[in-house]
């Protein structure tokens, strides 16, 4: 693939890298001419100095045949109007924009970028996976459909204990896929299946009935 | 009619003195406090120290009660962003961005902005200057 980074700075410079051995071609844009010498000097003629966002740097390095832009400059506003403008103008078919303020995500999608990256978000995720007294984890996003993988876990001297889950009141939006019990075998869960704790849930929701789910399986 | 404009610098600072003689009521956004010594003494609408680009401050400005949204900061592309923020995410319904590079002008033009270029714009006037 032809991959383009806008950025060259360590984020991008590591992608660079990781990038080449995969086998992809890549060309790294950025602003600092000093940047840009080391890169040349490590990887090789790869790295070109420009704005990124600008729309005759882009056609310079042939955005037109690019598979995939990403940007990761530390500025989320030049990562999206990079990205912007490589969708609108050179129908570049995948765009990937770093960010820096977690808020940005949804300001991000509705503006027509395909995949944010948010370093706050991600170390955030791993800590509610770390963190067991978390109930809720979230293990999959499925951005086109606005829905996501979630599981639940069942807390000790949780009130639902003991009752079946057809006295539940789980939300409309929500589908239970799957039980982990703690010590047995994983089953599929049935109106009458009854939660022990300890119990891992493993559910299909929306991001807006993720609360009341989770009020409904662990009364929390 | 609320306008809220983002940038402080002299076209900000003008503006807002502008509109704010004509009984606009008036809020300017800068980053940086020490831009609001541009406003006039006489200036009699709101000036708030924030950044543009972050969705609550925006929100703090009173951008879900504003008519018309001005962005005028030095950086095109902060301009770019905070314009899309406030016509996508908060429906404003005039939305004005500056755009120095007249080719981004050109593609948020079409992509439904109202933004113009003071580059194209300057440029095109001194030359019928001279050829008058």
């Amino acid at each position: 693939m032809y991959i383009i980074i806008i950025g060259g700075g360590r984020v991008g410079y590591y992608l660079g890298k990781a990038l080449l051995d995969e086998g992809h071609e890549i060309l790294i844009i950025e602003k600092n001419a000093a940047f840009c010498n080391i890169i040349t000097e490590e990887m090789g003629s790869v790295c070109i100095c420009g704005d990124g966002c600008e729309a005759a740097t882009l056609e310079e390095v042939g955005t037109g045949r690019a598979d995939m832009l990403v940007a990761v400059t530390g500025d989320d506003e030049d990562n999206l109007v990079a990205c912007q403008v490589a969708k609108y103008k050179f129908k570049v078919p995948r765009t990937i924009a770093r960010i820096r303020n977690p808020q940005n995500e949804h300001i991000f999608k509705t503006l027509g970028i395909d995949v944010t990256v948010s370093a706050t978000n991600i170390i955030l995720e791993v800590i509610e996976k770390e963190v067991p007294t978390h109930p809720l984890t979230h293990l999959l996003t499925l951005s086109d459909k606005d829905m996501e993988i979630v599981e639940v876990r069942i807390p000790p001297k949780a009130v639902t204990i003991g009752k079946s889950i057809k006295d539940l009141s789980i939300p409309a939006g929500s589908k239970l896929a799957l039980i982990i019990p703690k010590d047995h075998n994983p089953h599929l869960p049935t109106p009458r299946t009854i939660l022990r704790e300890g119990d891992q849930i493993v559910v299909l929701t929306t991001p807006e009935t993720e609360k009341n789910l989770r009020t409904a399986l662990t009364g929390i | 009619m609320k306008v809220l404009i983002m940038g402080c610098g002299r076209v900000g600072a003008q503006l807002a003195g502008l509109l704010d003689a004509e009984s606009y009521k008036v809020t300017v956004l800068d980053i940086s406090a020490s831009s609001f010594r541009r406003l006039e003494p006489t200036f009699g609408g709101t000036a708030l120290v924030g950044n543009g680009i972050d969705e609550e401050m925006l929100r703090r400005a009173g951008i879900e009660e504003t008519d018309i949204f001005v962005a005028l900061t030095q950086g095109d592309n902060r301009n770019v962003m905070a314009a899309q923020i406030a016509k996508h995410i908060f429906k404003v319904p005039r939305v004005i961005c500056r755009i120095y590079d007249p080719l981004r002008q050109e593609l948020y033009d079409t992509l439904g902005l109202e933004a113009f270029s003071p580059t194209t714009i300057f440029a095109q006037l001194v030359k019928e200057k001279i050829e008058s």
